[in-house]
Parts: structure tokens; sequence; C-alpha cells
């Protein structure tokens, strides 16, 4: 229905359009150059445009209306200004998630990413064989959904029945202190290696393997050794897809929630509601029911990690303009 | 990955005398050893769904047991409160289908158009959307919550498929692959044949689309598979929670003190079941994911 009225508005006119009035007897433009001009690409839009307003633009401006304002139990609400994220920037539960996630940001993201290009370069070398066997292999846990994956190494993790611990018991060795206070976050971070490093390697082995192969046979025809081709020659090449890589790590381990999340029902006296900015939102608003300073400290987490990943992008284009 | 193009330098390579056996060998052991160590993890989870509660606490827990259990644990997993599993299984199954669907039709349309026509605003606006791919989904959970909640959307199927239908990602692979599949050439000639845009985008424009369509489909449909966040906080009836919110559940009930810890080999049989789906697709789809993910590392 919806189809024939939209092609019988439009069939005589779209050839006029290809063939501009040359000189001469030019009208006015006629209807139907303002539909193909604006009308129907904004049609085709139009579902998107509608979604997004709806469920990102509308949330965020939200978001940012009720951070200004407070629920008081006597007068209701009131308009506050800026003193929710005053309370923000002074808030120590904030800032010790803000600590744990930045540990992971500058520790766990660097081991992942340079394991994920090692693992890349070794499979798009000559040098190993079974290829498809390791990428599928490496590859899989990210197709396991990130709360699956928590729980699973949380009860490898555990101290009653995880292989782990079975194994040192038996050799009376020390057990190994996963789920203790200095041993949480690298058990946290291995997680999330487990979980994404075959993900990152996948992006920078699909952009090893765009890189048309001659740009290096000579190389390796002089004699070039296969560390210097992919020092040289392949690294700088797939760097944009590298870039990638960081910018969706960063904005990933901000983001932490899950692991954190099931861990504190494993361990919950390690654990605090507040170990991870995201899972501190989360309980502010669905425990302790401070909506507005909720969304304070979301909109928050929510600058932190556009300016981060800004920056990054920002300070890596300026590096590539000089070089 | 032609295995003509790269055979030749693959033959070089291995008759090059500079590379000894021996590098060769210390690199697949080290490959192998990285495979066990993304692998173990499932191994654990297929032998730990096979145990009966006792011998997940008694056994050890990298092999078997005597006592074959798996076929009990299935059993418990489907008739477990009533056969919830089932009907949180079928909500992943249909939240998933439609958010893909939808989220892909809508991103193909907006790519498509992004592609091929210049229109006032266009910059603008695409670069809005290419923006938005990186503020954090989870600044945006809490104020959704809220503005569902306000029009009553709260506890039903559409708190999570509606907001699973933006994807600027997809949008983004959607202009990309527009941009270098379709040629010019055949819109003109369908618009000279007289048909309309709309016709010319349903019966050539996404035909030619297909593959970047079935790649977005398969993101889409992954990341609501997997997701936790959302739906954790709009639903809290049961029987509107989708695989992930009900396994999470029954894993807080079984490290609870109360005598339920029957259900550790719930979660875990269940955790099993539940990812056997998607690594059947991963492995059917392969090609699809890769290009997907190709698509993502061209413009960076």
């Amino acid at each position: 229905m919806q189809q024939s009225d939209v092609e019988a508005g439009q069939t005589p006119l779209v050839i006029s359009d290809l063939v501009p009035a040359s000189g001469g007897a030019r009208r006015r433009p006629h209807w139907s150059f303002w539909y193909r001009r604006i009308g129907m690409p904004y049609l085709f839009l139009a579902p998107f445009l509608l979604v997004f307003l709806l469920f990102f633009i509308l949330p965020l401006g939200y978001a940012l209306w009720i951070s200004f304002f407070n629920e008081r139990l006597v007068g209701g609400t009131i308009f506050v200004g800026l003193q929710n994220y005053q309370q923000v920037f002074q808030d120590a539960n904030f800032w010790e998630g803000v600590r744990n996630v930045a540990l992971l940001l500058i520790v766990q993201v660097p081991v992942m990413l340079i394991f994920a290009l090692v693992l890349s370069l070794l499979i798009d070398s000559q040098i190993v064989r079974w290829r498809p066997l390791f990428r599928l292999g490496y590859f899989l846990p990210y197709a396991i959904p990130s709360v699956i994956g928590a729980l699973l190494w949380g009860y490898l993790y555990s101290a009653h029945i995880g292989p782990f611990v079975q194994i040192t018991n038996a050799l009376h060795l020390p057990a190994p202190g996963f789920l203790t206070e200095s041993g949480l976050l690298p058990s946290i971070g291995n997680m999330l290696v487990w979980q994404w490093t075959g993900y990152n390697m996948i992006v920078m082995y699909a952009a090893l393997q765009a890189i048309p192969t001659e740009l290096y046979d000579a190389a390796r025809v002089d004699g070039t050794s296969g560390w210097d081709i992919a020092r040289y020659i392949k690294i700088p090449l797939i760097m944009p897809a590298i870039v990638i890589t960081i910018i969706f790590s960063i904005i990933g381990s901000l983001q932490l929630f899950a692991e954190p999340q099931i861990m504190y029902s494993i361990v919950p006296n390690l654990v605090q509601d507040h170990y991870s900015p995201n899972l501190y939102a989360y309980n502010l608003a669905f425990t302790d029911q401070e909506y507005n300073y909720s969304a304070a400290v979301s909109f928050v987490l929510g600058a932190v990690v556009f300016v981060s990943s800004y920056i990054f992008i920002l300070v890596n284009n300026r590096r590539g303009r000089r070089s | 990955m032609t295995a003509g193009q790269i055979g030749l330098t693959e033959k070089a390579a291995r008759v090059n005398p500079r590379k000894p056996w021996a590098v060769q060998s210390l690199v697949m052991v080290f490959m192998l050893i990285v495979l066990v160590y993304f692998l173990l993890p499932l191994f654990w989870l297929i032998v730990s769904a096979t145990k009966t509660n006792t011998d997940l606490f008694g056994s050890f827990g990298l092999w078997f047991s005597s006592d074959f259990n798996l076929w009990n644990n299935l059993q418990g997993v489907f008739t477990y409160d009533g056969g919830i599993y089932l009907t949180w299984l079928w909500n992943s199954i249909y939240y998933s289908v439609c958010s893909a669907v939808g989220a892909s039709l809508i991103a193909a349309l907006a790519g498509y158009v992004f592609a091929k026509f210049r229109f006032p605003g266009r910059s603008l606006l695409f670069a809005l959307i290419l923006g938005a791919i990186m503020v954090p989904n989870t600044a945006l959970a809490v104020p959704l919550y809220l503005l569902l909640s306000n029009i009553g959307l709260v506890n039903t199927p559409w708190a999570i498929i509606l907001p699973s239908l933006v994807t600027p990602f997809g949008l983004f692979l959607m202009r990309v692959y527009a941009e270098q599949a379709i040629p010019d050439d055949l819109l003109d000639a369908g618009r000279i044949d007289g048909a309309s845009e709309w016709r010319i985008f349903w019966s050539v424009a996404l035909r030619i689309l297909g593959p970047g369509f079935v790649t977005v489909l398969l993101l889409t449909f992954v990341g609501t598979w997997n997701n936790y966040f959302l739906p954790l906080l709009v639903t809290n009836d049961p029987t509107l929670y989708p695989l992930t919110v009900g396994l999470s559940n029954w894993n807080g009930l079984a490290q609870g003190f109360s005598g339920s810890q029957v259900l550790f080999t719930l979660v875990i049989t269940g955790s099993l079941l539940s990812i056997i789906p998607l690594i059947i697709g991963f492995l059917l789809l392969q090609r699809y994911w890769q290009n997907g993910l190709t698509f993502g590392s061209l413009k960076g």
C-alpha cells in the first residue's frame, strides 16, 4: 500500500533531476525535486532517527535534567543545580571505583592487546600450522555472554569446587589467592583477557589479511626476518585496526559491570557495592532509590569515557599527522 | 585466506633454512598452551555438567567422575521451577530475533541513504550518530529505565527490544558496505526504468547489501543475546528474564546459605546449554562476522 503511494508520486521526476535543465526554459523546481533532495532521504532515515531520539538522545537529556534535582523527604523534588556533581567529585566511593577501572585500563588493556597482537601475527605468519583451529579456539570465549564467563571463572576460582585449588591442595601447596583482597582485581582482569583477547585478535588478523603480500614478499626474499617484517611493515599497516581495538577496550573496561556484580554474589564481603563506577550507579538507583544522584554518577562516568576515548583519538591523529 | 594466494609464500617459508624446526616447535608449544588457556574453562563446564552436586564438590574438577549424571542434570534444568528455563530460552530467542531483524532493517535503510544520497544535514547527523558509538550504554541505562517506567513499558518485552534497535555501529557498517557494494549506475538504471526509490531499495539495494545485512543481523543478535545490564534493569518478572539474567539469578540463589546448593549443577548445566546455540552459530557463520570486523577496521 505504502509502496504504491510513494511509487505513484515519484516516477516521472527522477529523470529531470538526472539531466539538469541546461539554459533556456528552466522552470521552478517541481515538488518532486524537494522530495528527492530532502523528503525521501529523511523518510528512509525516519525509523533510525526515531529510535535514536527516543532511546538515545532522550535518555541522555533526561539523565542530565534529573541530575540537577534532588528528592527531599520534606519538600519533594527540588532544583539543586550542580550540587550532585559537586558531591560526585567528593565521593570517595565513586573514586574508589574509578581507581579500580583505571588500574584495569592501565594494566589489563595493554596486556590483552599485546597478547592479541602477538597471536594475530603468529597466526598470520607461516610458522604456525593448524591456523583455523587456533583462530577459532582463541575466538570462542567471545561467543560466551560475559555473565556466563564471569560465572564460569567464579566457579574456577572457587575454594570449594575450583580445580586450581584442588590441584594445589593435592600437592600440599598454598592455595592461590584468587578471591582475596589483592587477588581480586587480577582475577577480574583475567576474566576480561580470556573473554576479549580473541575478539581483538580477529580484528587485527582481519586487517593483516587485507595487506597485499607483495608488500613484504620482496623483503622476505631479501632475507628480512619475520620479526622485522612484523615490526616495520605489518604493525604500521594495521595501526587503524589496533586503534579501534584500543578505543573499544577503553570504553569496555571503564564500563565494567557484570564481572564485579557476579563476584559480589560469590564473595560478598570482598566486593563492595561500589567496586566499579557502573556498579555503584546501579546500586545507587536500585538499592538506595537515589535516582538523581545515580544519574549524576552515570553522567560523570559517561563523560569520562567519552573524553578519554576522544583524547586518545586526538592524540593518535596528531601523531599520525606528524609522522 | 584463499589457499592459492598464500600457497607460494607458505612453501617458501617451509624451506627457509633460517627458520629452524626448533623455533617452529617452540611456537607451536606456545600456541597450544594458549589454546588450553582459552578452552580450559569450557572443558571444565562440560565436565561439570555431567556431575552430581556431591561430585561437583568431591571429585577433581577437570575430569569426569564415575557417576555420569548429565541426563539427570538436563532434566533438572528443564523442570526446575515449573520449567522456567525454557521460558528464559524462548525469551532470549524472541528478544534477540526481534532486535536483530528490526535493527538491521533500520540500519540498512539509514546506511543506504547516508551512502547514496546527498541531503541537507547529512554530515552533521552522521557525526552525531558516530559520536554515539563512544557514549557508554551504561550512562543511558538508568535514565532509560526511568523513562520506560514513566510510560509503563518496564516489565514488557518492548523494554528490551526497543532500546536494542539503536545500533550506531550497524549503521556505520551498512554505510561503508553500501558505498563499496552498490554501483550508482545500477540505481540510476532503476530510476530511468521508472521504479520508485522505495522499490529500488527493496529489490535492488537490499539484495546487494545481503552479506552486510547478515553481518549486522549477527552482531545485533549476539549483542542482545549476551545483554545483561539492560534486561536486569528493566525486568523484575522472572517470566520475562532472558537466559543471562535468569542464570545469574539461579547463581545468586545457589551462593546463598539457604541450603540451595543443589542449584549449582543447574547453573552449570544451564550455562552450558545456553552457549551451545551461539557457538554453533559462530562456527557456521564465520564468514559473516569476520566480514563485519574487517569492515570495522577499514576506516580508522
